[in-house]
């Protein structure tokens, strides 16, 4: 086994998170890709881990899994709260604070 | 190796479709997919836990609630394709194929090690070895994880909460508000029309035809509306009435086109 496909794969998905927090509109599928880029440096973590001969990217990534969970419980909480005020999911409606 | 060659390409194209998907369901499905195929991958790392975890917490718990406030926030929420900035998506492509390209080059120019193996450190299992870290050497770490949970949950709690302030609307009140609205605006204190009615099928996606022969948008469901579910059965069915009617016509006598003008005045 060699470590260098993980890597590169852990790289695309965290790019093609990256493309899609820039690009999609509704709030809901940005919060999905930053969950992507979460899960691809999670790999990265147990490759290095594997790589390395020791747990702590094991336990890395599990903390990662733990503060992304608090992270979305919280983060679709203030999603609900913006679609019952305003009638809608989209990041670019919610520019109050802009002006 | 064999499993990284067959899932990294489904990975890939999963998270692929998720910049191109129109609908928010279609994309919690396929981040369901990239998250198995992670979990499977942790498995072949040698990484038996974090496999049973990902399984349990990535797509058991969080796309589940992904799924639920889908749910809630309803299908209307499909993205707008009105760019606000201008040439916004070409940029963020352009700017991201940038970064993938500085990641892959730096990445293929590191001289990675040999791989070392956990053979050894999960001599006495891979969970037993992973509590042994979790409690001695990262003990504040957990210990500081524990407030975290406590503070979203609380944070959820807040925010998700509506207080209500007016008090509910009961029977009399709905009968009492529906009277002065139609006194005040001429609102049809009624219910509203159903659908189907002067259709040529009784459905639920199919509208009600007015006097004049025009769909009523009252009588769909507004969610039909957003799907874009409905069909239409207001022009091409009175069309495809006539050439029905007419074919009978040629075979028999003149009779049946008084019959079709009736069905036409009736739609």
């Amino acid at each position: 086994m060699s470590t260098e496909p993980y890597i590169l794969l852990s790289a695309i998905l965290f790019t093609i998170g990256s493309v899609g927090v820039l690009v999609r509109r509704n709030a809901i599928v940005v919060f999905m890709c930053i969950e992507l880029m979460l899960n691809a440096s999670n790999l990265a973590l147990v490759t290095f881990a594997k790589a390395n001969g020791n747990l702590d990217g094991q336990i890395a990534a599990f903390f990662v899994m733990v503060v992304a969970a608090a992270e979305v419980v919280v983060g679709l909480a203030i999603i609900m709260t913006i679609f019952r005020t305003r009638r809608s999911a989209s990041v670019d409606d919610a520019s109050l604070l802009k002006y | 190796m064999t499993v990284f060659w067959i899932l990294a390409p489904i990975m890939v194209l999963a998270a692929l479709c998720i910049l191109f998907v129109r609908k928010a369901v279609h994309a919690a499905l396929l981040l369901a997919v990239v998250m198995m195929s992670l979990a499977m991958l942790y498995a072949s790392l040698d990484a038996p836990f974090l496999f049973a975890v990902q399984i349990i917490v990535y797509t058991g718990a969080i796309l589940m609630l992904f799924l639920f406030v889908l749910m809630l926030v309803g299908v209307d929420a499909s993205d707008s394709v009105v760019e606000t900035i201008r040439g916004q998506r070409l940029l963020a492509t352009v700017l991201g194929l940038v970064f993938g390209a500085t990641l892959v080059i730096g990445l293929s120019q590191v001289t990675w090690g040999t791989v070392v193996g956990l053979d050894e450190a999960n001599a006495g299992g891979n969970v037993p070895a992973l509590a042994n870290l979790l409690f001695s050497k990262y003990i504040f770490a957990f210990e500081a994880t524990s407030a975290l949970l406590i503070t979203a949950a609380v944070g959820a709690m807040v925010l998700a909460h509506r207080e209500k302030l007016t008090p509910k609307e009961k029977q009399p009140e709905a009968a009492a508000r529906r009277m002065r609205e139609y006194a005040e605006t001429g609102r049809h204190p009624g219910p509203l029309p159903a659908p189907g009615v002067f259709a040529r099928h009784n459905a639920v996606d199919t509208p009600a035809l007015l006097p004049d022969g025009s769909p009523s948008q009252e009588s769909i469901s507004r969610v039909l509306a957003a799907r874009g579910t409905i069909r239409s059965a207001s022009v091409d069915d009175v069309d495809d009435v006539q050439r029905q009617l007419s074919a009978t016509e040629s075979s028999e006598s003149s009779e049946s086109s008084d019959r079709a003008d009736e069905q036409e005045d009736g739609q």
